[in-house]
């Protein structure tokens, strides 16, 4: 890479994510919309090891990767490191993760990020379980999920417990900010970064990102795929400001579960169980009347 | 100027007086002194430094490993399990050429739960590319803390140091330390500025996948390094000793050596205790002498069979346990000392155990009888399974 080709972008292509990796493209959206005055501290996971194989970086902007479960520790030692140089005002600190780095390993270190009150923007690329070590269920796998360690059998119908609620997790700390976005929406991804880097203080954007290999699904229906998980109530988009609900991405016609089931393989098993079809789709229904978004 | 003070509060008054921009720890006893000073000494404003109370060791080592990347001195400590919490971020620490500061106040290891001091905590991390220095007293762990800030940011080395001081004996011991002023270490050490940082005006990346074809030579990188820090440590000790006056920043110190028929080899604190018994013993016609090892990483060998080459009967004092082995300094040592000497390893002080001039004058007579590799000292037997209260 050359510094040319950061002009347009500060995240490039070269790297290796797979076809239709919806973090990748979200990658590229969020450091767009944060602009190059801007430090980020990734936690292990797909991203950082599909962008940054010595001697090379996907990153037009300074970034350090150490460990699994710390982004959000090293995130505040930068922006520590940042206040004493007195250049905190001119320089953004983003921390990102996959959704085991965030809600399941790394939670300890968020919480204490958040409560510290640092001014740091925490990024979790949803992709609903382990996909970097070969799609094991984590924290944030959705409802009856098929994963390699929630598999469908005789006895289960994938994974038994719905995703932890970290937004509303981060949101309870009280922080300037918490919401989600999608990868099916790149304009409101753009918005809630910028809004959120506006703010000074602890923040936290959770973006959902389907991940073709994990979930089973066609590369070229990504952000289909991300779209349907919000229309039909899966993926509620939601904003909260100093732990109060603010904003809701209506859905005015929600479709039914099913549509966005059938777009990938992980969820094959619930095709023709309507019982089980069902239960999915109270999951739905229960986002949509707790969130307003109709 | 000479101060009487509490050790803790000597060692947080040199980690200040190099003027640290990021301070990051957890409260774990004994190491908690030291940073309930520094945390003081930042709330009366006479250290202009961010402090981060954060939520376990593992995040205090990270986001001193953040904020040293930032291009800013940076500050930790611990003791025991908080060590070993840290301890994968310590081994990332050193691969990325962060020059962080440490002060490990040693303590035993769990289980048992235990607060008391040995060294199997930073014993257990010596492989982690760390420089680690083991002071013997407080005065020691000041020069130890100012000299090893400057050993470690050497351009030319860029490595993590760790000082090691025996955790309650020094930490929570009042002695006199002559402690070097404000200009005197400015002087000594330079502003940190390091040759590659986290910059929006020259954006790199750092922690990058190194795989098979890269990795081996990062470790190999470290090595090198650890042998020129083996020049070093002499060099910035001869500087700091024109500074202050004081010859403690070394390899490896001896005392009555010289024409000692049986030398005893050991680490921190106990050195002092060691070397009362050496005088008394010398009074009674025993030649014995004393090699202590300030610097265990990198491991001096030539300063170490150097200073042992005339001399028979060794013991060496081991605060640690490499289960199922010997203790650490024994197996190193033994490793490169020729087989006619009669060398033997001596288990002491775990959990806080004290050692007393009986139990050295107990080694010096053990020493001279048959060799064992591994000797645990002072054992109460009536503690023991019955199949072992014989051995």
């Amino acid at each position: 890479m050359t510094k040319k080709h950061f002009e347009e972008n500060l995240y490039v292509s070269g790297h290796t994510a797979c076809a239709g990796c919806g973090q990748s493209m979200a990658v590229r959206i969020v450091l767009n919309a944060a602009g190059k005055n801007t430090m980020v501290a990734n936690s292990t996971g797909c991203l950082e090891v599909f962008s940054t194989k010595a001697p090379e970086t996907a990153f037009g902007v300074p970034w350090i990767h150490s460990l699994f479960e710390n982004s959000a520790a090293v995130a505040s030692g930068v922006e520590a490191g940042l206040k004493h140089l007195n250049k905190l005002d001119e320089i953004r600190v983003i921390s990102q993760a996959g959704d085991g780095g965030t809600g399941d390993i790394g939670l300890q270190a968020i919480s204490g990020m958040l409560e510290r009150g640092q001014d740091v923007l925490f990024v979790c690329y949803d992709n609903e379980a382990y996909m970097n070590t070969g799609i094991q269920r984590s924290g944030s796998t959705p409802f009856y999920a098929n994963t390699t360690t929630s598999p469908v059998g005789k006895e289960s119908l994938g994974n038994p417990r719905p995703k932890k609620p970290m937004v509303e997790i981060c949101a309870a700390h009280h922080i300037p900010y918490s919401a989600t976005a999608s990868a099916g929406n790149p304009k409101d991804i753009e918005r809630k970064v910028k809004k959120a880097l506006s703010i000074r203080g602890p923040k936290y954007l959770q973006i959902h990102v389907p991940c073709p290999l994990g979930w089973k699904s066609d590369p070229a229906q990504t952000i289909e795929i991300a779209k349907l998980a919000v229309s039909t109530g899966l993926y509620p988009l939601i904003e909260y400001e100093y732990g109060k609900l603010i904003k809701v991405t209506k859905i005015a016609s929600p479709k039914p579960v099913e549509e966005y089931l059938k777009t990938q393989g992980r969820f094959k098993h619930l095709l023709k169980n309507n019982e089980a079809l069902q239960e999915v789709q109270e999951v739905a229904n229960k986002n949509i009347e707790y969130y307003g978004l109709k | 100027m000479k101060k009487y003070l509490e050790g803790s509060w000597a060692m947080a008054e040199a980690a200040k007086l190099c003027r640290p921009g990021v301070i990051a720890a957890y409260p774990i006893t004994p190491q908690t002194h030291i940073v309930e000073h520094l945390a003081k000494f930042v709330a009366d404003g006479d250290l202009k430094s961010e402090t981060l109370n954060v939520e376990s060791e593992h995040s205090a080592a990270s986001v001193v490993l953040g904020s040293q990347a930032a291009g800013v001195r940076s500050f930790t400590c611990t003791s025991s399990q908080g060590l070993l919490l840290m301890g994968e971020v310590v081994f990332c620490i050193a691969g990325m050429r962060l020059p962080i500061m440490m002060i490990c106040a040693n303590r035993a290891i769990s289980a048992p739960i235990n607060i008391w001091n040995d060294q199997q905590d930073s014993i257990a991390l010596r492989d982690a590319g760390w420089i680690q220095l083991y002071a013997e007293n407080n005065q020691e762990a000041v020069d130890l803390i100012i000299a090893g800030h400057k050993i470690g940011e050497n351009s030319k080395v860029m490595l993590p140091v760790m000082v090691c001081v025996d955790g309650f004996i020094l930490t929570h011991g009042m002695e006199t330390v002559d402690m070097p002023t404000q200009e005197e270490v400015d002087k000594f050490l330079p502003k940190y500025n390091p040759p590659y940082k986290l910059d929006v005006d020259d954006p790199m990346s750092f922690g990058l996948l190194g795989d098979p074809t890269v990795y081996a030579e990062t470790r190999y990188a470290i090595q090198k390094t650890m042998e020129e820090v083996i020049d070093l440590i002499p060099k910035v000790g001869k500087e700091y000793q024109d500074l202050t006056s004081r010859d403690s920043v070394k390899l490896v110190e001896s005392y009555k050596l010289e024409d000692a028929d049986i030398a005893i080899v050991a680490m921190g604190s106990v050195c002092g205790t060691i070397k009362d018994v050496i005088d008394l013993e010398r009074e009674k016609g025993k030649k014995v002498g004393l090699l202590k090892v300030v610097a265990y990483r990198p491991f001096p060998k030539k300063a170490i069979t150097d200073a042992l080459e005339n001399i028979a009967i060794i013991a060496i004092i081991d605060k640690n346990i490499s289960l199922g082995s010997d203790g650490a300094l024994y197996s190193e040592i033994k490793a490169i000392l020729s087989s006619d000497k009669k060398t033997s390893g001596f288990v002491a002080g775990l959990g806080g155990r004290d050692i007393t001039v009986d139990t050295i004058v107990d080694i010096i007579q053990s020493a001279e009888g048959e060799v064992s590799s591994c000797n645990f000292v002072d054992l109460n037997k009536d503690l023991l399974w019955d199949e072992f209260k014989a051995s």
